[in-house]
């Protein structure tokens, strides 16, 4: 699957993933699938429940009420992000026993080391992990 | 009857539970998901307990959480 980000998007997860670690970052993905591509519209900046270094939990009411504002614009859910502060951009064997939507695009922004590294994953029922082709510029 | 699961319509021919619909609605796993029934949270040992019915609007959304480790 191919996924596009834009640059803006991609700068502003950065900022505000810079600014919440070392607490891990997280929110949601909305936007649309166009010519078989998904196409990010608006990234969700959510709370993370657990309030952690090397864990996270959407907030529900805050998923339904993202949910309901891209709904609104005729857009889909995507998929869902988090940071990874001190980690790698791949996914953990949490990250995987957590997947349980098979549609979603899960995003991990890795703040680790000099550069911010993200990847995109799509993580099928048997948790296998497969990289998807993030494209993040201009679309 | 109509209902509206997800933002989209679903024919249903009786009331069912909300446990009942989350299997028509093929929800992977229902004790990973989180529900509303018209904007109002239902609890997990509700699901069973709880009809929908006609005109009602239902949401859910799986779990979505992690960690680095």
């Amino acid at each position: 699957m191919v996924i596009h980000l834009t640059l803006e998007d991609y700068l502003a997860l950065v900022r505000h993933a810079r600014t919440v670690a070392p607490i891990e970052d997280c929110g949601l993905l909305g936007g649309i699938v166009e010519d078989g591509a998904k196409v990010v519209k608006k990234v969700f900046y959510l709370t993370n429940t657990d309030h952690s270094e090397e864990h996270f939990s959407l907030d529900p009411k805050e998923q339904f009420a993202a949910v309901k504002e891209l709904r609104a614009q005729g857009w889909q859910l995507l998929g869902n992000w988090h940071s990874h502060p001190a980690s790698p951009s791949r996914p953990s064997e949490e990250d995987k026993r957590l997947a349980f939507d098979r549609q979603a695009s899960y995003f991990i922004l890795s703040l680790a080391g000099g550069e911010p590294v993200l990847n995109s994953y799509h993580i099928d029922k048997d948790k296998i992990a497969t990289k998807e082709d993030l494209h993040i510029g201009t679309y | 009857m109509k209902v509206t699961v997800n933002g989209e319509p679903l024919e249903i021919e009786q009331p069912i539970s909300v446990q009942e619909l989350l299997v028509v609605a093929k929800a992977e796993q229902p004790e990973y998901v989180t529900v509303q029934l018209n904007g109002e949270f239902v609890d997990h040992a509700g699901f069973a307990s709880t009809t929908v019915k006609d005109g009602d609007t239902v949401e859910f959304l799986y779990f979505m959480g992690g960690g680095a480790r």
